[in-house]
């Protein structure tokens, strides 16, 4: 469970999708880093990734941490983004049946989880059928 | 001219039939569709809220705009419905769209008129010249008590209007706004589920205050029903808009096409802007369109716009009203739709 600071730290990379791009070697990062593990440079430029994609790969996770309690069974993908980068994130509004590698899909604004009925309520990016 | 150079809608893709709630109840399924003229309501998923919808129809406005967010002086979201009770649903909106820090931000509540309410607010900023572009969203996630006659319809929402002077889409010619103190739907602190005045509803509510701005805008802007092409009312059932419609003057074929509530339900704050979107999708240049909200306890805001020709460039930048109806439904049965609407008392 993230806590509210570290939860608001992540806003731009969780509401945005900003990403680090190395000025020397085009390598992006995200979340963004400080030192570009390619060539080491330290100059980066912000930008935003895309939003669409397609799942490289899926699973359905039937036996949830507690804070996805509610939510199970639900599918879980890696997607390529059609910059390149590649994403974890949960895939909703979509049959399991039509869950498929290579399927195009878009990113939307979500909850993606609450500390309980009284706690902060984090936002954040999932993928849903394109 | 200022007037809406951006527009976007956000429906979720969960939908309940009136006859898998009346199931339940042990009501009668065909009076109530006759009654209400709805036969289904969309459903938020869990994870969905007024934010996230906010967010996405705010997205596709910002898309048919093409302005840089860095440029939105105000941010508003009208919503009976705000996910936390203290702390703002717009900065999580303002943050999501890029619009942060240099905007002024704030939430409206007004039962069914807060969406047209941040409208009026952001349009009148932008004429007065202290803003640049002002971002408007209706938005609500409603609740009916179980069993209640509001649960066949309260359904969820939203709609965006960027508004501005440069690459208007439609402008606005005119605004009026009609209200009195009524109490005919409310909501008390802490309390889960809304009260109504049942056929209090109607005609000292509704109708007067549709009619009121609807006449008042009319006579202010010299203008009579035929002169325009579309009419949007408030939509908190099927009925009451071809009422208003009679009672005015208006055509039913000016009212059909902002006309969802069937298939949609009462998205409170994003009834008549959700109806406004469905309308801009279809509009022609130089077409007027009319469209009168209401607000419970109670008020009516009223605009006159005239399309211009550039909702032809900007119509197809994302998806369209009826698109995000007709598409991808998902029907839920009650059991599945009381836990997604947290009906159900679970351990704490």
């Amino acid at each position: 469970m993230p806590t509210p600071s570290r939860y608001w730290r992540e806003i731009p990379q969780r509401y945005r999708l900003e990403a680090a791009k190395c000025k020397n070697c085009g390598y992006v990062a995200f979340p963004p880093r400080l030192v570009c593990p390619r060539c080491q440079s330290r100059a980066f430029e912000t930008i935003i990734l895309s939003d669409a994609g397609k799942i490289v790969t899926y699973t359905i996770i039937r036996v949830p941490p507690q804070p996805f309690s509610d939510q199970a069974p639900y599918a879980v993908g890696i997607v390529e983004l059609d910059d390149g980068v590649r994403l974890t994130g949960q895939i909703v509004d979509c049959a399991f049946e039509e869950l498929q590698i290579g399927k195009r899909v878009k990113i939307e604004f979500r909850k993606v989880s609450e500390e309980g009925e009284a706690g902060v309520i984090y936002y954040g990016y999932k993928f849903v059928p394109a | 001219m200022e007037g809406i150079i951006g527009y976007g809608a956000s429906i979720p893709r969960n939908r309940i039939k009136v006859e898998e709630i009346a199931k339940v109840w042990g009501a009668d399924a065909p009076s109530y569709k006759k009654g209400l003229l709805v036969e289904e309501k969309s459903v938020p998923s869990p994870d969905q809220d007024t934010i996230t919808m906010s967010v996405e129809a705010s997205k596709s406005a910002l898309k048919r705009a093409g302005i840089n967010p860095k440029e939105i002086g105000a941010v508003y979201i009208g919503s009976e419905s705000h996910p936390y009770a203290v702390k703002p649903s717009g900065t999580v909106l303002a943050e999501a769209i890029g619009a942060t820090p240099e905007v002024h931000t704030a939430d409206l509540e007004f039962a069914c008129k807060a969406g047209t309410e941040g409208m009026f607010i952001a349009f009148g900023l932008v004429k007065a010249g202290l803003i640049k572009y002002g971002l408007a969203v209706g938005a609500d996630t409603s609740q009916g008590a179980p069993g209640d006659a509001l649960e066949y319809t309260a359904a969820a929402g939203a709609a965006a209007y960027l508004f501005g002077r440069e690459k208007v889409v439609a402008e606005v010619l005119e605004t009026y706004s009609y209200t009195t103190d009524t109490p005919d739907f409310w909501r008390r602190e802490y309390q889960y589920y809304p009260q109504h005045g049942g056929r209090f509803t109607g005609d000292p509510a509704y109708f007067k205050h549709i009619t009121g701005a609807a006449r008042g805008i009319m006579e202010k802007s010299g203008l009579k029903p035929a002169d325009f092409q579309y009419i949007i009312f408030h939509q908190p059932n099927g009925k009451f808009p071809f009422r208003a419609g009679e009672i005015l003057g208006f055509a039913k074929k000016q009212i059909e096409p902002g006309w969802l509530v069937n298939k949609l339900g009462n998205t409170y704050s994003g009834s008549s802007p959700l109806g406004l979107t469905a309308t801009l999708d279809i509009s022609k240049p130089g077409d007027l369109v009319l469209i009168v909200s209401y607000g419970s306890g109670a008020g009516s805001d009223a605009f006159i716009l005239k399309v211009t020709d550039r909702i032809n460039e900007v119509r197809e930048l994302a998806p369209k009203t009826r698109e995000l109806l007709d598409k991808n439904r998902n029907y839920l049965e009650y059991g599945t739709y009381a836990k997604f609407r947290h009906k159900i008392r679970k351990a704490e």
